[in-house]
């Protein structure tokens, strides 16, 4: 038993070809993201804190859809979504529909804590986020040139794509062979095996007005309780139907499964090419499993294990950051 | 071939000192959407088509907290939410945030059925549903006298509270517990216990002959909540789920009902630990909601049905194909 953090940028169709420099700057961040998580937890921060802060530093990264570098609404505007719960009490606090907030998994962790519900949305969570005074921006600040690029693209090929893009038949294929960002997640256990789950994103590219993903929803995109910590990314539709992030702690719980085996098994029976998520037990165990072409991820454990990668471990997978 | 099996709530938590003439109001209510659903099933609809009619009956119908009649925000207005989920395929939809849709449910279902997404809300939601053309109101369609009145009274007592549906003198007197739901002023610690009664919620949850489960919930949510505040009922896994095994939808504290996914656990203890529809319901309820206060209704791909809630009643009842119908409050 020790403390243990996974991290991800998103799960998806990243191609092999992906020119490094698009990998470079990504895991960079990631990189840097899991440093972040891993001083914290030496330095006895909550795991509900290094959660926070590292995701954070992530949607303050224009590299991953969150926050800065959100993917954009059929309307070329930004809707965010964050969700943020605390294993030990099963408090957890989400919102949606968030066009000004710079972090919204702060304003999650606030309406946890200081309002007496869980999930607040759009005109709502707005006013409560001036209420508030947490730091906003004009959207100016969340929209990237490669986003309004992607939505042009995406509205080209009259689809919704999870950040990225299946190659289609005769389709142009996108500026430099890059769609691959996605909704951001960290999960964290302490020693002394309390566990806290944050996911953040700017949702799916081209989607309508008004929708909400799998990642502000408990038990589907994030979850935590006294078995393990979960955030998933992906097909958010389809991590929904499927109660991904919850399903990990009741096989443990309910099947006596163990993390690895529980979170296998979930990700086996969701639709190929839609789902990867980052787990750790209350163990101190970490997974990082997906069935899509990669996902962006990092994690570290207390015994010295850590890992940064975007595909399958032994694919293409020249990491050029030793393990610590 | 399964014998059928419709079960109905609106909602968990009931004032015991709810005067009876409310209470048989509630009852026929139940009753008469019950024998809807029971029609549609003997002619042989699907679970998901069952569901979505009773619930839009359940919330055409003032009685019960949804569509009309719903509990108000702190601004004084109506935001409504809805779940449907079809166990055949595990396919969903969800709305929140409305505000002049008619029926959520049917909102909810459309979400599901023509849309790349699974859950829309508030301005979104409302533009799909011109889109689709279906049936708005103005929001003051939704008011009732009833509800403005308990807005008022929940403002003055400055908690969130439950929805009541009697027109008492003062709220302390109608509910036991809600001394506790004196807040510091305008800062609430989520968990604390502010109050104790669900909001009349409604929902329904069917198997059909082939054994197809699926689930509907549909709610204004609660009185005083802040505007944005989503609850339980549109989230799946949380107010409504169903899969191949069983059907499930919830009512009462919706934060309580988040934090324990009340209806997926429901579905979990059978699927993973292989209990049964009751066993899994009963430990649901007993285990899993620590403070909280929640009720919910469930059926099984076998035809069973099961009630389970720890709260002073829940306005529910049942009918299987064999000609058995119940309902009941306490």
């Amino acid at each position: 038993m020790g403390w243990a953090i996974a991290l991800h940028g998103g799960a998806g169709d990243i191609p092999l070809s992906l020119p490094v420099e698009r990998r470079a700057p990504r895991e960079a961040t990631l990189r840097h993201c899991l440093e972040l998580g891993v001083a914290a937890l030496k330095a006895n921060r909550s795991p509900l804190d290094v959660v926070e802060l590292v995701v954070r530093e992530l949607e303050n990264s224009p590299c991953f859809n969150a926050g800065k570098g959100s993917v954009l609404t059929t309307n070329g505007t930004v809707e965010m979504e964050a969700c943020i719960m605390d294993g030990n009490t099963k408090k957890c606090g989400a919102v949606s529909g968030l066009s000004t907030v710079v972090n919204a998994i702060s304003l999650a962790r606030l309406v946890m804590e200081r309002t007496p519900h869980i999930y607040l949305a759009f005109d709502g969570a707005e006013a409560f986020a001036r209420e508030q005074g947490v730091e906003t921006a004009h959207s100016s600040h969340f929209i990237t040139t490669e986003n309004v690029e992607r939505l042009k693209n995406a509205k080209e090929a009259k689809r919704v794509q999870i950040d990225y893009t299946q190659p289609i038949k005769g389709a142009i294929p996108s500026t430099k062979g890059d769609s691959q960002i996605g909704t951001v997640g960290c999960v964290a256990v302490d020693g002394h095996g309390i566990l806290a789950s944050a996911t953040s994103t700017g949702g799916l590219v081209n989607k309508m007005v008004g929708r909400i993903g799998d990642t502000p929803i408990i038990g589907a995109g994030t979850y935590a309780n006294s078995y393990c910590a979960v955030s998933a990314t992906g097909k958010g539709e389809s991590i929904i139907q499927a109660t991904v992030a919850r399903d990990v702690a009741a096989l443990m719980e309910y099947k006596g499964l163990s993390l690895k085996e529980a979170a296998a098994y979930v990700i086996e029976r969701t639709p190929k090419g839609n789902v990867g998520l980052v787990a750790v037990s209350a163990n101190g165990e970490v997974t990082m499993p997906f069935n899509t072409t990669g996902m962006f991820r990092a994690c570290a454990t207390e015994d010295g294990y850590s890992e940064i990668g975007i595909w399958p471990s032994g694919i293409n997978d020249d990491l050029e950051y030793p393990n610590k | 071939m399964v014998g059928w099996a419709i079960a109905v709530h609106g909602g968990a938590g009931v004032d015991p000192g709810l005067p009876v003439e409310r209470q048989e109001e509630a009852r026929r209510v139940l009753e008469r959407c019950l024998r809807v659903g029971a029609a549609g099933l003997r002619a042989g609809l699907p679970a998901v088509d069952v569901v979505e009619m009773v619930v839009r009956e359940l919330e055409t119908d003032p009685v019960f907290n949804s569509g009309r009649g719903s509990a108000l925000t702190r601004k004084s207005t109506v935001e409504m939410e809805a779940s449907i989920m079809d166990g055949h395929g595990r396919r969903c939809g969800a709305v929140s945030g409305l505000t002049t849709v008619k029926n959520p449910v049917s909102l909810a279902r459309l979400v599901m059925d023509r849309s790349p997404h699974s859950y829309l809300a508030f301005d979104g939601a409302e533009e799909f549903a011109r889109e689709q053309g279906v049936e708005v109101v103005d929001n003051s369609y939704f008011i009732t006298e009833e509800s403005m009145s308990m807005l008022k009274r929940a403002k003055e007592a400055n908690s969130i509270m439950y929805d009541y549906r009697v027109p008492a003198p003062g709220v302390d007197s109608a509910s036991p517990g809600l001394e506790g739901a004196k807040v510091e002023n305008g800062l609430l610690m989520n968990g604390l216990p502010i109050s104790v009664y669900a909001p009349e919620t409604v929902g329904c949850v069917v198997v059909d002959s082939n054994g197809w489960c699926a689930a509907a919930t549909s709610t204004g949510g609660l009185m005083n909540k802040m505007s944005g505040r989503i609850g339980d009922s549109p989230l799946i896994g949380s107010g409504t789920y169903a899969c191949g095994d069983c059907a499930v939808s919830c009512t009462g504290e919706g934060e309580a009902i988040i934090r324990s996914t009340l209806a997926r656990d429901v579905a979990a203890l059978v699927e993973y630990k292989g209990l049964s529809l009751q066993e899994a319901v009963d430990y649901a309820i007993k285990e899993r909601l620590d403070e909280g206060m929640a009720g919910l209704i469930a059926v099984s791909r076998n035809g069973e049905v099961a009630y389970g809630f720890n709260t002073q009643g829940m306005f529910r009842g049942c009918a299987t194909e064999d000609g058995f119908m119940e309902v009941s409050i306490w």
